[in-house]
C-alpha cells in the first residue's frame, strides 16, 4: 500500500466510528431525552399520553395521602396544581411544602410518576423548579437556596 | 490567629506561584541556566506554603473554630473526628484548597524528578504549572476564601451535610483531584512541546508515566464515587450518568486515549500531533468538569454553591487554558513533524482504532451532558438527558472498543498479521460464546447484558492468550515459561491486569444489569418477603445510637432453604442537629454477589417499606477498576526503573543522586 492509500484506509475508518457514533446520537436524542414541565405548562399543553416527561414545583400542602406503597399528592406551581400518583418508596427529603421533580407519563389528568427524583439536602431545590417557581411569582429569593 | 497566618501563607503561595511562572518563561526565552534553576524552588515553595494553608484549615476544622465562616457552615463539634478532617474538603473554599494543594505536590514532584529533562522543556512545563497554579489560588482568594471571620462567633456550628458523612466520600475527592488534577501535567509537557515547537519520543516518554499516576487515580476516584453512591444513596444503582458523574468520565476517558497514543508516540514516533491534542484535551474536559461541578449550573449534590462570580471566574479560567491551548495547537502544529507510518493493519492501527472509539464515547458523554445546558440557554427549553440517551450511545460504542481491545497487544507494530491473530483468538472467542450461551441456558436474558458478558469474557480470555503468548505457554517447558514471565517488562504485565480489569467490569455490568432481582414490598412485623432464594422475614423496629445521629433499623431475619443465615438491619438515619435523615441500606455479601436491603419511613402502623435487590457478582464491577489501578501501578513501576535507572546511577559516581 502506499502512503496515499494508507492514509485513506485511516481517514476511512475514522469516517466510520464517527458516522456511527453521531447515528447513535441523534437517534437517541429523537428517542431518549425528557422534556420538563410546570404543571401551569401541563394545563396549559397536555403532552399525548404515554410521552414521558418530567413536572416539577412544590408538593401541595396537606395533599400527601398513602395507602402502602401506593403515594398520592400534589404538585403545584403556585397557579396551578396537578395529581401524581406514585408507587414505591419516596426520597428521603419528600416533604409537604417542597420543592420535587418526578418523572413519568400523564394519563386522564394524572402524573404517573416512574421516578421521584431525590433531594440531597434541605436548602437544595431543583433548578427547575425554582424556575418554574419564578414564572409564578411564587418564588422568594433566598428561599431554599443555600447562602 | 491560625486563620488569618493560613490566609496569608495562601497569599505567599501565589507570590511564588507566579514567580515560578514568570521565571520559567523568561529564563527558557532567554536560555539562561541561572533564571531557569528559580522555578524547581519555587515550585517546593508553593507547595510549602499551600501545604501550610492547607493544615491551617485543617486544624480549624478540628478544634471547630466555629469563628470561621466555612468551618460554622460546614461542622459541628460533636461531628466524628473522621468527618471534621473530612469536613475540610467536603465545600466549595475546602475543596478548591484541596485542588490546589494536589496541584502544587503534583508541580513539586516535576521539579524533582526532572533533573534529567532537557532545561528548556523543564522550565517551560513548570511555568505552565507555575500558571495553573497562580491562577487557581488567586481564584480562591478573591472569590473563595476558607478563612473568613464571622463577626460574631456562634457557640455551635451547622454540621456536615449528612449524606456526606461516609468514608467513601472522605476518600472521593482527593482520589479524584489527584486524577484530574495529574493531568495537568501532561497538559504542561503539550503546552511547552508547542512553545519549543519540537517533540520527539522522549517526550512521550516523559509523559506516560505523568498519565498514568492521573489515570491510575481517576480509576481510583471515578470508583470509589460509584460504590459510594451504591450503598449511600439507597437505590442500588452504581452510576447514574449524572452530570457531576460524566465529568469525571470525560477526562478518564480522554486520559485513556492518551495512555494509549503517548505509547505509539513513545515506539513507533507516530501520532505526534494527535497525541499532543490528546494531552491538552484531557486537561481541558478535567477543567471543564471544574467549571461545571464548581459553578453551580448544574445541580447535584456535588454542587455546593452558586454564587455567579465563581461562575463566571472559573469560565474565564477555563476559556484561558483551553482557548490559549488550542490556540497555540493551531498557530503551532505545522512545526510539528508527523512520524513513522504504518499499516492500517499493525499496532500502530489498532491503537489508533482504540484512539477513535475512545474519543467518540467522549464526544458522545460531552454532547449529553452539555446539549441540555445549551439547549436551555438557546431556546429556554428544559429537558433531561438521562441514563437511556447515555445506554443507547455509549454502550454500543463501548462494547465494540472492548470487543477488538485483545487485538491490540496481538498484532504487530508496523505491520501485523490480521489471520495470525485471529487464529490465536480463536479459543478465547469460543470460550466467550460457550459460556455465555451456557448461561443463557440456565438463567435466560435479554440482548444487551448476553452480549455484554460474552464480549467481557472475550476480553479476559483475549489479555490472558496474549500474556501466555508471550510466556509461550505450554508450547516450551514451564520452567522456561517462568523465566520468560520475569523476563518480560512489568508493562507487559500492567497491559494484561488492565485488560483483564476492564472484562471483570464488563461481566459485573452485565449481571447487574440482566440478572438483578428487586423487590419492593411494604410488611409487617412477622411477615415474610421472597427475593431470588432468601427469604426476609420482618422481625422487629430498633434503635441505635450512633455519634451524632440515631438509627432506626428493621431488623430481617435473612433464611436460605430454611436456614436461618443471620440479619440485616437497614434503617433510616436521623441526624438530630441537622433535623435531616438519610437511608441507611445494609448490604451482605455472598462470594461477589450481594443482597441489599434498603427500608422507607415507617407507617404509623409499624409496617415498611421494604426495596430489596438481590445484584449477582456486582463486586466485579469495582473489582475490575482495582485491577485497571493495579494494572497502571505495575505498568509504572516499570517505567520508573527504565527511565531513572541509568541516568541516576551515572550521577551516584558524582555524588548528586536525589534522595529516594
Amino acid at each position: 500500500m502506499t502512503r496515499k492509500q494508507r492514509r485513506l484506509t485511516l481517514i476511512a475508518v475514522a469516517g466510520v466510528v464517527l458516522a456511527l457514533a453521531t447515528a447513535l446520537t441523534l437517534s437517541a436524542i429523537r428517542d431518549s431525552i425528557v422534556f420538563f414541565a410546570s404543571p401551569s405548562e401541563l394545563s396549559l399543553n397536555p403532552p399525548p399520553p404515554g410521552k414521558r416527561l418530567r413536572i416539577g414545583g412544590l408538593v401541595k400542602e396537606g395533599s400527601i395521602v398513602k395507602e402502602g406503597l401506593l403515594i398520592r399528592f400534589d404538585v403545584t406551581d403556585g397557579a396551578k396544581s396537578i395529581p401524581v400518583r406514585y408507587q414505591g418508596m419516596l426520597p428521603d427529603l419528600f416533604r409537604e411544602k417542597q420543592g420535587v421533580v418526578a418523572e413519568g407519563t400523564l394519563e386522564d389528568g394524572v402524573f404517573i410518576a416512574r421516578t421521584i427524583l431525590a433531594k440531597h439536602d434541605e436548602y437544595y431545590m431543583p433548578r427547575e423548579v425554582v424556575d418554574a417557581l419564578k414564572d409564578k411569582g411564587v418564588w422568594k429569593h433566598n428561599e431554599g437556596v443555600k447562602k | 490567629m491560625i486563620a488569618e497566618l493560613s490566609h496569608a501563607a495562601l497569599a505567599v503561595a501565589f507570590a511564588l506561584a507566579a514567580a515560578q511562572a514568570f521565571f520559567s518563561f523568561w529564563g527558557a526565552s532567554q536560555n539562561d541556566l541561572r533564571l531557569m534553576a528559580v522555578p524547581p524552588m519555587a515550585a517546593f515553595g508553593v507547595l510549602a506554603f499551600t501545604a501550610a494553608s492547607f493544615a491551617g484549615l485543617t486544624y480549624l476544622y478540628v478544634t471547630s473554630d466555629f469563628s470561621v465562616a466555612n468551618v460554622y457552615s460546614n461542622s459541628h463539634s460533636a461531628k466524628p473526628l473522621l468527618y471534621k478532617l473530612t469536613g475540610v474538603w467536603s465545600n466549595h473554599e475546602g475543596s478548591m484548597l484541596l485542588w490546589a494543594l494536589v496541584l502544587a505536590i503534583f508541580s513539586a514532584l516535576i521539579g524533582f524528578f526532572a533533573g534529567n529533562l532537557p532545561p528548556r522543556l523543564r522550565a517551560n512545563v513548570l511555568g505552565v504549572q507555575g500558571l495553573i497554579a497562580a491562577i487557581f489560588i488567586l481564584f480562591i482568594l478573591t472569590t473563595s476564601n476558607p478563612f473568613l471571620r464571622l463577626e460574631i462567633a456562634p457557640a455551635q456550628g451547622q454540621g456536615l451535610n449528612p449524606v456526606l458523612q461516609d468514608i467513601g466520600l472522605a476518600l472521593h475527592p482527593p482520589l479524584l483531584y489527584l486524577g484530574y488534577v495529574g493531568c495537568s501535567i501532561s497538559f504542561s509537557f503539550a503546552v511547552a512541546a508547542l512553545l519549543e515547537g519540537r517533540i520527539d519520543a522522549a517526550w512521550a516518554r516523559w509523559v506516560r508515566p505523568w498519565t498514568l499516576v492521573a489515570w491510575l487515580f481517576l480509576t481510583l476516584g471515578i470508583a470509589m464515587g460509584s460504590y459510594w453512591a451504591y450503598y449511600e444513596l439507597g437505590w442500588g444503582g452504581y452510576w447514574f450518568w449524572d452530570p457531576v458523574e460524566n465529568a469525571s468520565m470525560m477526562p478518564w476517558l480522554a486520559a485513556t486515549a492518551l495512555l494509549h497514543s503517548a505509547l505509539v508516540m513513545e515506539k513507533r514516533d507516530a501520532l505526534k500531533i494527535w497525541t499532543v491534542l490528546l494531552a491538552l484535551l484531557t486537561f481541558s474536559l478535567s477543567l471543564l468538569g471544574t467549571f461545571l461541578v464548581r459553578s453551580g449550573v448544574l445541580t447535584s449534590v456535588h454542587t455546593f454553591a452558586s454564587d455567579p462570580t465563581r461562575g463566571v471566574f472559573i469560565l474565564c479560567i477555563l476559556v484561558f487554558f483551553v482557548g490559549g491551548s488550542l490556540a497555540l495547537f493551531a498557530l503551532r502544529v505545522s512545526e510539528l513533524k508527523p512520524g513513522g507510518i504504518f499499516a492500517p493493519v499493525s499496532r500502530e492501527g489498532a491503537l489508533l482504532l482504540n484512539n477513535l472509539f475512545l474519543s467518540a464515547i467522549c464526544a458522545t458523554v460531552f454532547v449529553g451532558t452539555l446539549y441540555p445546558l445549551l439547549l436551555e440557554s438557546l431556546t429556554g427549553e428544559k429537558i433531561s438527558v438521562g441514563a437511556p440517551f447515555f445506554n443507547a450511545t455509549v454502550g454500543p460504542l463501548a462494547l465494540l472498543l472492548v470487543a477488538l481491545m485483545p487485538t491490540g497487544p496481538l498484532l504487530a507494530w508496523k505491520r501485523g498479521d490480521a489471520a495470525g491473530v485471529a487464529q490465536k483468538l480463536a479459543l478465547g472467542a469460543g470460550v466467550a460464546l460457550v459460556l455465555a450461551i451456557a448461561v443463557f441456558a440456565i438463567n435466560g436474558a435479554p440482548f444487551y447484558p448476553m452480549i455484554s458478558l460474552a464480549i467481557g469474557i472475550f476480553a479476559i480470555a483475549g489479555a490472558v492468550t496474549e500474556y501466555a503468548t508471550r510466556v509461550a505457554l505450554f508450547r516450551v517447558p514451564f520452567a522456561e515459561t517462568l523465566s520468560r514471565a520475569r523476563g518480560l517488562p512489568r508493562s507487559s504485565f500492567g497491559t494484561l491486569l488492565a485488560h483483564f480489569g476492564i472484562g471483570i467490569s464488563l461481566i459485573g455490568i452485565a449481571a447487574e444489569g440482566g440478572w438483578s432481582v428487586e423487590k419492593i414490598a411494604a410488611v409487617k412485623p412477622g411477615e415474610t418477603v421472597r427475593i431470588a432464594d432468601f427469604d426476609l422475614r420482618f422481625r422487629q423496629w430498633i434503635e441505635r445510637k450512633g455519634e451524632n445521629y440515631r438509627d432506626l433499623a428493621a431488623v430481617f431475619e435473612i433464611r436460605r432453604d430454611g436456614i436461618l443465615i443471620g440479619e440485616l438491619g437497614p434503617a433510616k438515619r436521623i441526624f438530630v442537629m441537622r433535623g435531616q435523615q438519610t437511608t441507611e441500606a445494609d448490604i451482605r455479601s455472598f462470594g461477589l454477589s450481594q443482597l441489599y436491603l434498603s427500608i422507607g419511613d415507617p407507617s404509623p402502623d409499624q409496617s415498611v417499606a421494604l426495596r430489596a435487590y438481590w445484584k449477582p457478582y456486582v463486586l466485579l464491577i469495582w473489582l475490575g477498576a482495582v485491577a485497571m489501578a493495579l494494572g497502571a501501578g505495575a505498568s509504572l513501576s516499570d517505567r520508573r526503573l527504565r527511565i531513572g535507572v541509568p541516568k541516576a546511577a551515572a550521577k551516584k559516581k558524582l555524588g548528586l543522586a536525589p534522595a529516594e
